[in-house]
């Protein structure tokens, strides 16, 4: 079982816990049990190909999986995987775009 | 619920814009209640003055140290170095924190920042008071 620390902002969608237990080898699986467990999560987390979304990061104690292996990246017993959002934003390259739509 | 921070928190962010510009800064705002205890300056990963993106590796060690000091994220703040500190569609696509105040500083008249906080859920925006004291 993994440990997953969910960032309060993914709380709505785990009932309020900033950890669970999770099954699962990899973090493809890992992430697949976790949104069957909270569906709530499944679109903030994965796109329709099952991919995880590319303001979404996923650390294993620590490391970013797109420095890892992905999806396939390995996780054993008490491993502590975590999904961030990404914090971002800015004026925008367009001109105008910095104006309030 | 209004974002409150102290004058030296205040006097902080906008020295960060200012040290950052011409580029966009960016940072995270810990705290419980709507107030402000901690300033996390982030690196902005983008290094633009259109962008931000605070570094993810430095975001989880962020979050890491709060979730250990029993802190909320209360807000979250950007510059924007010619524009309104007004949210941009970007700001608005990227909004990933409901629960967060997304405090922009405009340095559009660099003499005079103006700084205005945000609450944006879903797409839809809504200011929130930024409160000095």
């Amino acid at each position: 079982m993994a440990i997953v620390f969910v960032p309060s902002p993914l709380r709505r969608h785990t009932g309020g816990q900033s950890r669970v237990e999770v099954p699962g080898a990899t973090v493809g699986e890992v992430l697949g049990n976790l949104t069957t467990a909270f569906p709530g999560l499944s679109g903030q987390i994965l796109d329709e190909a099952g991919q995880v979304r590319a303001y979404i990061n996923v650390f294993v104690n620590g490391n970013e999986i797109r420095t890892l292996r992905g999806q396939a990246t390995p996780v054993g017993a008490g491993d502590e995987v975590s999904v961030i959002p990404a914090m971002a934003g800015g004026r925008g390259r367009v001109p105008g775009e910095g104006l309030r739509p | 619920m209004a974002l409150a921070l102290s004058p030296e928190q205040h006097r902080e962010i906008v020295a960060h814009a200012r040290e950052e510009f011409p580029n966009e800064c960016c940072g995270l705002l810990a705290g419980r209640e709507g107030q402000v205890l901690r300033v996390y300056r982030g690196r902005n990963a983008d290094e633009s003055p259109y962008t931000y993106r605070l570094d993810d590796r430095q975001l989880f060690q962020f979050l890491k140290e709060m979730d250990e000091a029993g802190l909320d994220i209360v807000g979250i703040y950007h510059s924007h170095t010619a524009s309104p500190a007004a949210p941009s569609r970007t700001d608005i696509a990227r909004a990933f924190y409901p629960e967060a105040v997304y405090v922009i500083i405009s340095l559009a008249d660099r003499e005079h920042p103006v700084v205005r906080g945000f609450r944006i859920v879903d797409g839809a925006v809504a200011e929130q008071d930024v409160v000095v004291r």
